[in-house]
Parts: C-alpha cells; sequence; structure tokens
C-alpha cells in the first residue's frame, strides 16, 4: 500500500463528510425518520439543476441555497400530502423524491445541453478529486471540500449543542414537548433543513450515496451499543471516523490482492460502514445477536441444571433405600432433553453437585441441598396457586414448573407465610425444609 | 501551488485512476453556458415526425413505446400489494440492492472469459442480490431493536455502496468493457431491444397471471396478515411470492428505467390509484393501467422530443397522474374532501339555526308572549342567540332560505316554515335525547351537557336514536323532552 498526503486529504475529507452526516442522523434513526435522509439526498437534485439555470454560475452559494430550498420542500410535501390524504407516509416519501428525481434529471440534461454529462457523480461522487480543488490558508493549502465539509460539521455541533434539549425532548416525547411550549414541527423542519444543508455540503465531494449510509448507519450501530444519546452521538461520530479511514484503507487494498489497481473510496466507505454495523449487530454486549443468543442458552443451560437437581432429588425421595445411581440416558428420557443434557450434567459435575459412580450420576451433598430448595420452591408454589387461585390441584404444576426457577429464599419465605406454612402441597407430598 | 497542483495530477496519473469526469463542480461543466431559461425552448416535432410516432411505424420507437407500457402496467398490478402491505419503500432498498449483484456477475463473466453483459445472468445476479437484500432487511427488523426505517436505510446504502466499490473494479478491468452497466442505474429506455420488450411483456403477463390467481390470498395477507395466518393459510409462502414478483418487476425495470425510476413506477401508479376507489380489486386494475398510462405517454413524449430522457418522463407522467388524483380522485381526494367538509358545515351551521329558533319559541312561549312568535326573530336577536360569527349567520340564512326550511318577511324577520319546523323538532329531539343520556348514563350535571350534545347532535342516526330511546323509556313517546337546563335568549360572552 502506498500512501500519500493525497490519501490523507481524501481521508480527511471523508471523514470530515461522514461525521457531519452521523451526527444528525442520531436523532433522524431515533425519530424513525432514516429513509427521509434518502428521500432529500435524491430530491436535491433539480435544486442545483435550478439553481445553475437561474444563475447561470457554478457558484456554490446559490446551488447550497437551492438544493436546500428544495429539500425542505421535500419535508413539507412528504408531511403535508400525508397528513392530507392519508397515505401510508414511506408511499408518500416514494412519489415525492422519486418525482424530484425524475424533474432533476431532465433539468440537468436541459442545463448542460452540449455537454457530456455524467449525472452519476450526484451518486457516488468523486472524493478522489477532491485534493485538486483548494483554497489557500495561511500557506497551506486546503482541499475546499475539507473546508465545506468541516464547516458544515462544526455548524451540525453547533445546532446539536445549542439546541440539544430541545432535539432531545421532541425526538423522545413530542408531546410533552408541546406541553413545554417547545414546538416539535418547527424542530422537524429546522432539523430537515440541516439534513438538506448536509447532504449538498457532503454529496458535492463524496456522493449522495455515501450520504445516506453515513446519515443512517453509524447512527444505528451507535443505538445498538447505548441506550444515552450523549454516549451515542459521540459512538456515531467514531464509527464514521472509522468508516471514513477504513473505506480509504479498503479501496487502495481490497482490489490488488484480486489483481486489480483500485476502487471508488466513496463506495468503500459505505461497505466499512456495513461491517462496522454488522460486528456491532451481532456483538453489542446488550443488544447484540450473539450476546442475546447466549443469554439465551445459558438460561436454558440453567433450567436444564435446576431439572436435573429437582428430578434427582424426588428420586431420591420416592426411592427407601440407598440411592442408586441414575444413567444419563434415564435422565434425558425423563426430562425430554436432548444432547443439552450432557453439558447439563458436566457443568453439574464441574460445580461438584453430581458425582459420576457406577455408570451413572449421584447428588452430592450440595447437590442434594440445592435440589431440595427447588423442590421446596416447586410445591410452595403449588400450594400458593392452590389458595389464592382456584386452579387446584391440576393445573398448579405447570406455573410451579416455570416459576421454581426463580424463586429465591426471600420470595421461599414469603409464599411460606402467605399460604400458612404448609407441610404438604396439594398432591400431598412432603414440601422439605 | 503551480507545482502542487501539476504533483496530484502526476500521482493521479501514476495510480491510472480511471476518474469520473463528475465532481460537483464539473457536474456542469464550466464550458456550459446557462442560456437562461427562455432558450430552453424543446424542439418541437415535425408534422411527419409526430405521426410516425403516434402511428408506431418506427421499429425502434415500437419497441420501446410497446415495452414500457407493458413495464407500467406490470409495476402497477405488483405495486398496489406493496403498498397495501406498507412496504413502498422497501422496492427503493431492493432495487438499489441489485448493483453488487450486476457488479459481481460482471466481473465474474469477465473474469471467466465470458462476455460480461449477459442481460440474462446480470437479471439472475441482480435478482440474488435483490432477494438477499430483503432477507437482511427482515433479519435487521426481527433481530435488533432498530426499526423497519433504519433497517431499510443500512441496507439500501451498504449495498450500493458495495456496488459501486464493485462497479469501480469492473471499469479498471483490462478485459470486457464495464461501460453501459451504469445503464441499469439510469436505464436507457430509448436503446430498449427487442429482447428485451419481450423480457417485459412476459414478465407483465406473468405478474398479472399470479396476480389474478392469487388475488382472494394476496387480499388476505395484504389486510389481515394474521388472522390469514390463525386460518391456516401458508401466509410465508404466500409474502414471499408476492416479494418474488416485486423482485422480478424491479430488476426487468432496473435496465429499461434504471433502478430509482423503478421504485417510482411501483410506488405511483397504486397510490394515485388509491384515490379513486376502495375496493382492492378496482385499485388493481387501475393501477396497472396509471402505469401503462404512464409508460405509454411518456415514451411517446420522449421519442416525440429530443432531449428528454425517457425514464425521467414516464416519471413525470405518473407523477402528474398522481397528482390530479390527489387533488380530483373520488376516494379520498383533496377537492372532494373540501366538498364533503364544506357540505357538513353548511348542514351543522342550518342545523344550529334551526335548533335556535326553536328554543327561541319554546322561550317566548313560556313568557307568554305568544303574540311576538307570528312577527318572527330579528337578525340582531339570532346573532346574538349563539356564538356565531354574522357572515356566517348570513350564509346560513341564506341556504335555509333557499332549501325553504325559513321564510323571511321584508322587516327581516324569520320565522321558521312547516317543513323547517318538522326539521327542528328532529334536532331539538336529538339534542335533548343525548343531554338526557349524559344526565342519567354518564353522571353528568345537567348545567354541563348542552356542549357535549352540541356536537353530537348532528351525526345521530335513526338506529342510534332508537337505542337512546331504549335506553330512556320515559322520553319514548314525548315528542319533545323539556330542556334539563335553563335557556338562554342570549349566549353570555365569557
Amino acid at each position: 500500500m502506498e500512501w500519500t498526503f493525497l490519501d490523507s486529504w481524501i481521508v480527511i475529507t471523508g471523514a470530515l463528510s461522514a461525521m457531519a452526516c452521523a451526527l444528525l442522523g442520531n436523532f433522524l434513526v431515533l425519530r424513525r425518520m432514516s429513509m427521509m435522509g434518502d428521500a432529500i439526498s435524491h430530491a436535491v437534485l433539480p435544486g442545483l439543476a435550478i439553481a445553475f439555470l437561474i444563475t447561470g454560475s457554478r457558484e456554490s452559494l446559490p446551488m447550497l441555497i437551492g438544493a436546500v430550498a428544495i429539500g425542505v420542500l421535500t419535508a413539507f410535501m412528504v408531511q403535508g400530502i400525508s397528513k392530507l390524504s392519508n397515505l401510508d407516509k414511506g408511499a408518500t416519501m416514494g412519489v415525492v423524491f422519486t418525482t424530484l428525481f425524475a424533474v432533476g434529471l431532465i433539468l440537468i440534461r436541459q442545463a448542460a445541453d452540449h455537454v457530456d454529462l455524467d449525472p452519476g457523480c450526484v451518486l457516488y461522487g468523486a472524493i478522489e478529486l477532491t485534493p485538486l480543488d483548494t483554497y489557500e490558508i495561511y500557506g497551506y493549502e486546503i482541499p475546499a471540500a475539507a473546508l465545506t465539509n468541516a464547516g458544515m460539521l462544526l455548524l451540525n455541533g453547533l445546532f446539536v449543542v445549542i439546541l440539544y434539549k430541545e432535539l432531545k425532548i421532541t425526538t423522545f416525547d413530542p408531546a410533552l414537548a408541546t406541553t413545554m411550549g417547545i414546538n416539535a414541527n418547527v424542530m422537524h423542519y429546522v432539523l430537515m433543513t440541516f439534513v438538506a444543508a448536509t447532504t449538498v455540503a457532503a454529496f458535492e465531494s463524496v456522493g449522495s450515496i455515501l450520504v445516506i449510509a453515513m446519515l443512517i448507519v453509524p447512527a444505528a450501530g451507535a443505538h445498538l451499543l447505548t441506550d444515552r444519546l450523549p454516549v451515542m452521538l459521540v459512538i456515531s461520530l467514531l464509527i464514521a471516523l472509522a468508516s471514513a479511514v477504513l473505506g480509504h484503507v479498503f479501496a487502495i487494498t481490497i482490489p490488488v490482492w484480486f489483481g486489480f489497481r483500485d476502487t471508488s473510496t466513496a463506495g468503500m466507505m459505505g461497505v466499512a460502514a456495513g461491517i462496522i454495523f454488522l460486528l456491532v449487530f451481532l456483538f453489542a454486549p446488550r443488544h447484540g445477536l450473539v450476546s442475546r443468543l447466549l443469554n439465551q442458552a445459558l438460561l436454558a443451560l440453567k433450567i436444564t441444571r435446576d431439572d436435573i437437581l429437582g428430578f434427582l432429588y424426588r428420586y431420591n425421595e420416592l426411592t427407601t433405600t440407598k440411592p442408586v445411581p441414575v444413567k444419563a440416558g434415564t435422565l434425558r428420557n425423563a426430562l425430554k432433553l436432548g444432547f443439552s443434557i450432557n453439558m447439563a450434567i458436566w457443568d453439574l459435575k464441574r460445580a461438584g453437585k453430581l458425582v459420576t459412580e457406577g455408570d451413572g450420576v449421584r447428588l452430592t451433598t450440595l447437590g442434594e441441598r440445592e435440589g431440595q430448595g427447588l423442590v421446596r420452591s416447586h410445591r410452595l408454589w403449588e400450594s400458593y396457586l392452590c389458595e389464592h387461585l382456584n386452579a387446584c390441584p391440576t393445573d398448579v404444576h405447570l406455573p410451579a414448573h416455570k416459576l421454581e426457577h426463580f424463586t429465591d429464599a426471600s420470595m421461599q419465605s414469603q409464599l411460606d407465610h402467605e399460604s400458612g406454612h404448609p407441610s404438604q402441597d396439594p398432591h400431598q407430598r412432603r414440601i422439605p425444609d | 501551488m503551480k507545482s502542487m497542483k501539476r504533483l496530484m495530477k502526476s500521482l493521479i496519473a501514476q495510480r491510472h485512476i480511471a476518474l469520473p469526469a463528475c465532481l460537483m463542480s464539473t457536474l456542469i461543466p464550466a464550458t456550459a453556458k446557462a442560456a437562461g431559461l427562455a432558450e430552453h425552448v424543446f424542439e418541437l416535432p415535425s408534422g411527419v415526425e409526430l405521426i410516425r410516432v403516434l402511428t408506431l411505424q418506427d421499429y425502434n420507437t415500437r419497441v420501446v413505446i410497446i415495452g414500457t407500457t407493458l413495464l407500467g402496467l406490470a409495476a402497477g398490478l405488483v405495486g398496489t400489494f406493496l403498498l397495501l402491505r406498507k412496504r413502498a419503500l422497501l422496492s427503493d432498498t431492493l432495487s438499489h440492492a441489485t448493483l453488487p449483484g450486476i457488479a459481481l456477475t460482471f466481473i465474474l463473466i469477465t473474469y471467466l472469459g465470458g462476455e460480461g453483459k449477459n442481460l440474462i445472468a446480470l437479471i439472475i445476479g441482480a435478482a440474488v442480490f435483490s432477494v438477499l437484500g430483503t432477507v437482511s432487511v427482515i433479519v435487521i427488523q426481527r433481530y435488533s431493536r432498530l426499526k423497519d426505517d433504519a433497517a431499510l436505510g443500512i441496507v439500501l446504502s451498504v449495498y450500493f455502496g458495495f456496488g459501486i466499490a464493485l462497479l469501480g473494479i469492473a471499469s479498471r478491468m483490462e478485459t470486457g468493457t464495464a461501460a453501459g452497466l451504469s445503464s441499469f442505474i439510469y436505464g436507457k429506455t430509448a436503446s430498449m431491444l427487442f429482447f428485451d420488450a419481450v423480457l417485459i411483456g412476459a414478465t407483465a403477463l406473468g405478474s398479472a397471471i399470479v396476480c389474478v390467481l392469487l388475488f382472494k390470498e394476496f387480499t388476505l395477507i395484504c389486510f389481515d396478515y394474521h388472522y390469514a395466518a390463525t386460518q391456516g393459510w401458508p401466509v410465508m409462502r404466500l409474502d414471499f411470492l408476492m416479494m418474488t414478483l416485486v423482485v422480478i418487476v424491479t430488476v426487468i425495470g432496473l435496465q429499461a428505467v434504471g433502478l430509482i425510476l423503478v421504485v417510482a413506477l411501483l410506488i405511483i401508479p397504486p397510490s394515485a390509484a388509491r384515490f379513486w376507489t376502495r375496493r382492492l380489486k378496482n385499485m388493481v386494475i387501475l393501477s396497472g393501467l396509471f402505469g401503462g398510462l404512464s409508460g405509454l405517454l411518456g415514451s411517446t413524449l420522449s421519442a416525440l422530443m429530443a432531449n428528454l430522457p425517457a425514464g425521467a418522463v414516464i416519471v413525470i407522467m405518473a407523477s402528474m397522474v398522481f397528482i390530479f388524483s390527489l387533488a380530483f380522485g373520488s376516494a379520498g381526494g383533496l377537492f372532494q374532501q373540501m366538498i364533503e367538509r364544506r357540505r357538513l358545515t353548511n348542514k351543522v351551521a342550518r342545523e344550529n339555526l334551526l335548533r335556535k329558533m326553536y328554543e327561541l319559541y319554546e322561550l317566548r312561549d313560556s313568557a307568554q308572549t305568544a303574540s311576538q312568535i307570528e312577527e318572527g326573530f330579528r337578525f340582531e336577536d339570532l346573532l346574538a342567540a349563539r356564538a356565531w360569527s354574522s357572515a356566517r349567520l348570513r350564509r346560513t340564512l341564506k341556504s335555509a332560505l333557499s332549501a325553504g326550511m325559513i321564510q323571511g318577511d321584508g322587516n327581516q324577520r324569520f320565522t321558521l316554515t312547516d317543513k323547517g319546523l318538522h326539521e327542528a323538532y328532529q334536532i331539538v329531539r336529538k339534542h335533548r335525547l343525548w343531554e338526557a343520556y349524559l344526565i342519567t348514563h354518564a353522571d353528568i350535571a345537567p348545567s354541563q351537557v348542552d356542549w357535549g350534545a352540541d356536537a353530537v347532535e348532528h351525526v345521530l342516526d335513526r338506529e342510534m336514536i332508537q337505542k337512546l330511546e331504549k335506553m330512556l323509556p320515559d322520553l319514548k313517546d314525548v315528542k319533545i323532552p323539556p330542556s334539563p337546563h335553563e335557556l338562554q335568549a342570549a349566549q353570555s360572552v365569557t
């Protein structure tokens, strides 16, 4: 990999625009309006073209104004049409932005009549070219796109910091905001204005698809990692930064492995963001897929362990002579379980609650005490349910069977007290101490 | 500074980056002079050209027009179910998700030494990735706390980014030329081939047949998915089939109108159709017609005038149909809503007037000033009786006069006619029944019930009145129940 200052500028520009987008994206994701970012970034196309047709210049300012105006108009039209006509909001969005995009395509064709023109730049930009267009500041040459996006990031940062309270309340509880005198509607349109401006500033350099990716993906990833808004904002900025750096690295390294030179940095930034999101989606500590599945598996294992101990305790209760070891196969059949029983037995042996004897297993004193506790919980629940619900005694076993796993000592004594210190459960079995 | 730029340029040249010539600042090149809007007149076609196009004499035009019409038809049919499943934007996501499929297929085939732009292979690649995209959306929605909008946005942008990256590689391959792959993004309607039109026709026919055969099943899962599931319908499979239809129409439409505009064809016609009917069967037919019409008009217009990209014009046509439907649709169009609202306002105002006049009669009766009844009420009396503006009251009097409910003499005094009196009986009775109901069954103080009844009296139908009579047996045979609260001749301003 060959890294030059050119690459540094590409990464810096990409990171600045990505972070500017990600900051606002948090509020879009939390307000469930992610697709609004998509709609606006497609819809600004005619704004650019109209600005050009009216002013006849390629100055940035008129184009910015034109694009922002159309962006806000999009938000107004989506809101207005879906409110007036009761049409599904997604469909309204689809109608509005595809129409505006089509208008934009036609206008651009008219605006640039005799020149070969690729509207593709609107979609995937040309971040690789941004270092060519520079401004000189204090003797340093800074790419114009980097300056624009830094400015936008700064503006968005100020917007979020100054209006933090208002944004937060209108996002999470618009009704409360209204009672507090904060106009949720106004905040909505202010946010949409900033989204439109950010979109334009960013896609001048990196293209609209990257804008959508950076608006939504880092914020969505951050949302899976935390429940606190300030933390979410910071994490989304970090994800955006990482996506920009990794994206460019991917763009100039991965194709080389397959014998190609390089590829689009903007596209790869989207891919990098996607990979980061996938990792978060799988491995986030609380909301991740793996941790959820793991928690489920651990709970299932605990319940299997409890069931084994309870079963063996009852088994011992029934045999008056010295208890005979029970085979794993017998346990499996009795508890109607699969392979997981072997794991539970192994786990119990490790904890010193079961010992192998002959070709079966037997409870240790520790295991016997825990089994006794479980059976006590079970039978206390049965008594309690009998006492307080009219479901006696046939329907009390199943609920008790579920509840016994989550009953601790203090709850046992409460149950005991509530059902009048019974010595037998409804099935006339002794309740152990 | 110059040297620096030269250095950069040489760096770029060294790396042989095939740069897309499309910075935003170069989107509209410096050489392009804005000629001002006035000079951008569309060249109108000559008469001969007009006839040639309209009579489909030109082979190319014929293919394009028939192809786009059928595509619009198919998209309109399938899009209806998509709209009703509230998944309109899913079409946006899955059409963007096709791009990596197209680019990857192209790269693989070229790498294996084949002709990269094999249409069938590209379409299959696109379909595979759009299914993958749909599955990703469902997985994100199902297994994380993120809502559908975020899931759609994530899949759309990440897949499309991947597609752009692959396209970047494809365009830098030494063998095979990737030029033309981008036509999947913007479409190349004007250069549609006969084979494309046949493909579109087959798709349209196929999707129409499936929609007809499975109409009942699709209706069921559109309106009540869970009910269908409890009834034992294979809802998952039906849903999957429905989505397959959407995927097929999308990938077929891709190269005709491009991946953004095919979304428009799936969403706009059914959205427009919804403003004309509430019956699904009619909506499906209408949506198909709208789609077909947009394709027909759009491609014809684009063939007639130079410089109009067909895909975009087709979408504009669909949008116009939508705007017309939104404004004038007979089932929830804005104009119709406005008329209905005005009709309701007028009805309410007239009923208020009649009730007020009747109550004033009652007041005078009790005041033993029967002689005054003959004289009728002055405008000022009526204005003071209720909180209404004089303009509103004047309008209401006028409409009541023309409906023959009241009559006025030359001194601007108004009395109820027999017809008006009969109408007034009805409305006063409704008002008092509801008041009595509020007092006896909702425990509301007699002084507070006037307002509640004021709002409800206008919407009580015969059935409701019968129910009220059953609940208030004392009042069943009373023609006009007495008012539970004191009536006032003039509204006190508070």
